[in-house]
């Protein structure tokens, strides 16, 4: 069941994306569906019970929650920062040309 | 479970707020309140790393947004004209994935039960092999250390496309 609340998460993002007619917004529609899957790839490793994967002297041995998707989930978040800021940075240019952010009017060429 | 249930609901009408809100500026910062739930939902499932990260990137990401908006002409109550068509193609392609992965979701693993055949040897041998405490720094530093590498490529690429759309020097 929080499985499919965070798809459906995913699906606001992707109504965004295809509906929406301002660049900026359509950006936003891209960050929230990295946000969906990467709370769904840290709600598929969560154990019941589990505690953070560190070796400490309390913890019981093997008792730990999955430590290969918070790895991985890292690894997806760095990037995707890295993809907001040239996507940003198109924005911004097509901004200055065009003085506008509505895709309807963007659509024709200019030299 | 009750705490998730409520965190992941909140993100849900924060995400719908910053899609249908009339300024940008707002809807910047409403994206950055899901973000900000995030952070909570990951040290709830025990992800103290990951949620660090998220919380570093979400303010650099809150910074980048809040520089694209023009703040002078921050209306943009932009009203194209009403396409019918792509509305109805739109809403059928929705119902469709969602239809399929409804289905693909009811032959996952329960929640709180999850498949560790992988992890279980990294968990075994983490510390003994690596000689790190802390089992994701072991494996995203030694046991996928080229996944990190190529992170840190995509990293050097994205920003260097970034600097090379931005600069002013050299346009004519």
């Amino acid at each position: 069941m929080i499985f499919f609340l965070s798809f459906i998460l995913f699906l606001i993002g992707l109504y965004c994306v295809l509906i929406k007619k301002n660049l900026l917004k359509m950006v936003m529609g891209i960050v929230i569906m990295e946000y969906s899957v990467s709370l769904f790839l840290i709600l598929l490793g969560y154990k019941k019970g589990g505690f953070p994967p560190i070796v400490t002297a309390g913890v019981e041995g093997t008792n730990f929650v999955d430590p290969l998707p918070q790895a991985l989930v890292i690894t997806a978040i760095v990037i995707s920062i890295a993809s907001l800021a040239l996507i940003i940075s198109l924005c911004m240019r097509i901004y200055q040309k065009y003085k506008t952010f509505d895709i309807t009017k963007i659509r024709k060429l200019k030299g | 479970m009750f705490e998730l249930y409520s965190l992941v609901i909140l993100m849900i009408v924060g995400s719908l707020v910053a899609i249908h809100t009339k300024y940008l500026l707002s809807a910047v910062i409403s994206l950055s309140l899901v973000g900000l739930i995030l952070c909570v939902v990951f040290l709830y499932l025990q992800a103290p790393d990951t949620a660090i990260t998220q919380t570093i990137v979400e303010v650099i990401a809150l910074v980048i947004l809040i520089r694209a908006v023009p703040i002078k002409k921050d209306t943009m109550g932009i009203k194209g004209a009403k396409e019918t068509f792509s509305a109805i193609v739109t809403t059928i392609f929705l119902v469709l994935f969602a239809f399929f992965a409804y289905k693909a979701l009811l032959d996952l693993p329960q929640f709180g039960f999850p498949l560790m055949t992988v992890s279980e040897g990294y968990i075994r041998d983490g510390l003994v092999k690596t000689g790190s405490a802390n089992i994701v720094t072991a494996v995203l530093l030694d046991f996928r250390a080229y996944d990190t590498l190529g992170e840190a490529t995509v990293l050097f690429t994205a920003i260097l496309g970034a600097i090379v759309v931005l600069r002013k020097v050299g346009r004519k």
